[in-house]
């Protein structure tokens, strides 16, 4: 009897250093570049107010970002991405749910930089595809930092690219994902 | 002895659900995210209905370039190709200072006249907590007319040239698609022709936009003169599309009217639509980023 007590207790005890191990953000940065190739003008933005938490013990991850935080160097680029291309008022949000799935390799208390393969369902402009790619984990002095850059094709996600913008707005955006992360407690 | 196990069971069972709920929705540990109020914007693709100042303000730290032109009457024929052999155009510049302040300046070929305007909007259409469902602006503009003294005998003062126009745009975005505003008008000359004309007119215009897609809107723009305006001259209507290319807005129309400002397109429209007496024209903007946005 005294070893289901124990048992419970450890079950117990798991269960609540799981909820210790969960890593967040409300102020990550995600940039997109989809500059086609010789465009005189950058398509380029980046969001600062990207929300993230990772579950240490799982390696489960979400993030969130506001479409109309994605500031640009123009300010009319910037009001064209969110009226007619990513249509922000009608999708606010995007959003990734995956997990990291070599997360037993990633020891988030220990000081060094791992390599992650992240995978999940990336929802934009209303449409959710699965992407898969390599990220990177960094912990120095207790300081937990996710990384990670992937593609997408636009046209995946009903993003329209006129022909008439074509020599400037690439058909793929590359996307830059960095959070400094905190224990959540 | 029982009894404790179960508990202990129970408890364990519980706290290991909410960490199973708790993975499922990571992003609700954060909480929920606080409503903000949020200011409507692109009500119009341009800071003009087509003649008329609209509801909407070109970004802070951009510039506007404006190249308006207005054709001859269409019932010319192709004896003068629908006139568009003839073309009266004006140029300018618009400044955006703040998100609900801009200025511009402008010379038109018609009168060789120079106008200048400041607009202010002191409510904004938004929603979100706080919100308002108007945007409320406010326009200040001085004209002063180029040409030559029509009476070089009359003691003539520099004044004499200017006139003045103060505009108020009262609008709501509907939705993405249908923007409409009102727009009361006083136009005020220094000096006018006839000493029975008056110095005042006032009118009362209402604009607005259908949008057809994403890069394509429907518009119109109509002034009706309440009091004033002498006899040979008309109350002003444009129809027009606007059509929307990266950095360019191209707003192409049919009126009635030739004036490119207030002035002179609420009181010297000498057009009537219903002698067929319209011409064709276009104004093109040109929006440059003076000031980068700080990243």
């Amino acid at each position: 009897m005294n070893k289901f007590i124990t048992l419970s207790l450890l079950l117990i005890g798991i269960c609540s250093s799981a909820f210790a191990q969960k890593y967040f953000t409300k102020n990550g940065s995600i940039s997109f570049d989809a500059t086609a190739p010789g465009s005189p003008e950058n398509i380029t933005a980046d969001n600062r107010t990207v929300q993230c938490v990772i579950d240490g013990a799982t390696g489960n991850m979400q993030f969130k970002a506001s479409m109309k935080a994605f500031t640009f160097e123009r300010a009319l680029m910037q009001e064209h991405f969110n009226e007619n291309y990513v249509e922000s008022d009608k999708f606010p949000d995007a959003k990734f749910a995956g997990s990291i799935s070599n997360m037993s390799a990633i020891a988030m208390d220990k000081d060094g930089s791992y390599p992650a393969t992240v995978k999940g369902k990336l929802t934009l402009h209303g449409e959710t595809r699965d992407v898969e790619t390599t990220g990177k984990v960094t912990v120095a002095k207790g300081k937990v930092t996710a990384t990670a850059n992937f593609s997408v094709l636009l046209s995946d996600y009903k993003v329209n690219v006129p022909s008439l913008v074509s020599d400037k707005v690439s058909k793929t955006a590359k996307i830059n994902v960095s959070c400094g992360l905190e224990p959540l407690k | 002895m029982r009894q404790s196990i179960k508990t202990i069971l129970l408890l364990a069972l519980t706290s290991f659900n909410t960490a199973l709920q708790a993975q499922d929705d990571l992003l609700g540990l954060l909480g929920e995210d606080k409503p903000k109020k949020e200011y409507i914007k692109a009500a119009f693709k341009s800071s003009r209905v087509i003649n008329a100042h609209s509801m909407e303000f070109i970004n802070p730290g951009t510039m506007d370039f404006r190249i308006l032109h207005r054709f001859g009457n269409i019932d010319q024929g192709l004896k003068n190709f629908f006139g568009l052999d003839q073309a009266s155009m004006r140029m300018g510049f618009d400044f955006g200072l703040r998100p609900n302040l801009m200025a511009g300046i402008g010379r038109s070929t018609f009168k060789k006249e120079v106008d200048a305007f400041i607009k202010y909007a002191p409510l904004r259409q938004s929603k979100g907590p706080g919100s308002f469902p108007v945007t409320v602006a406010f326009v200040g503009a001085v004209t002063v007319d180029g040409l030559p003294w029509a009476d070089p005998t009359r003691q003539n003062y520099f004044t004499s040239r200017m006139a003045y126009y103060f505009s108020a745009i009262i609008g709501r975005k509907f939705n993405d698609a249908f923007t409409l505003q009102v727009t009361p008008t006083v136009v005020h000359k220094n000096l006018v022709q006839l000493q029975t004309d008056p110095n005042d007119i006032i009118g009362i215009g209402v604009g607005g936009r259908l949008k057809l897609n994403k890069r394509m809107a429907f518009t119109w723009d109509y002034t009706h003169v309440l009091d004033g305006l002498p006899t040979g001259y008309y109350n002003p209507l444009s129809v027009g599309l606007d059509i929307e290319t990266g950095g360019h807005v191209f707003q192409l129309h049919v009126s009635n009217a030739t004036g490119m400002n207030e002035r002179a397109f609420i009181t010297e429209t000498t057009g009537q639509w219903g002698k067929g007496e319209i011409r064709m024209g276009f104004n093109l903007s040109r929006m440059f980023q003076l000031k980068k946005k700080k990243a």
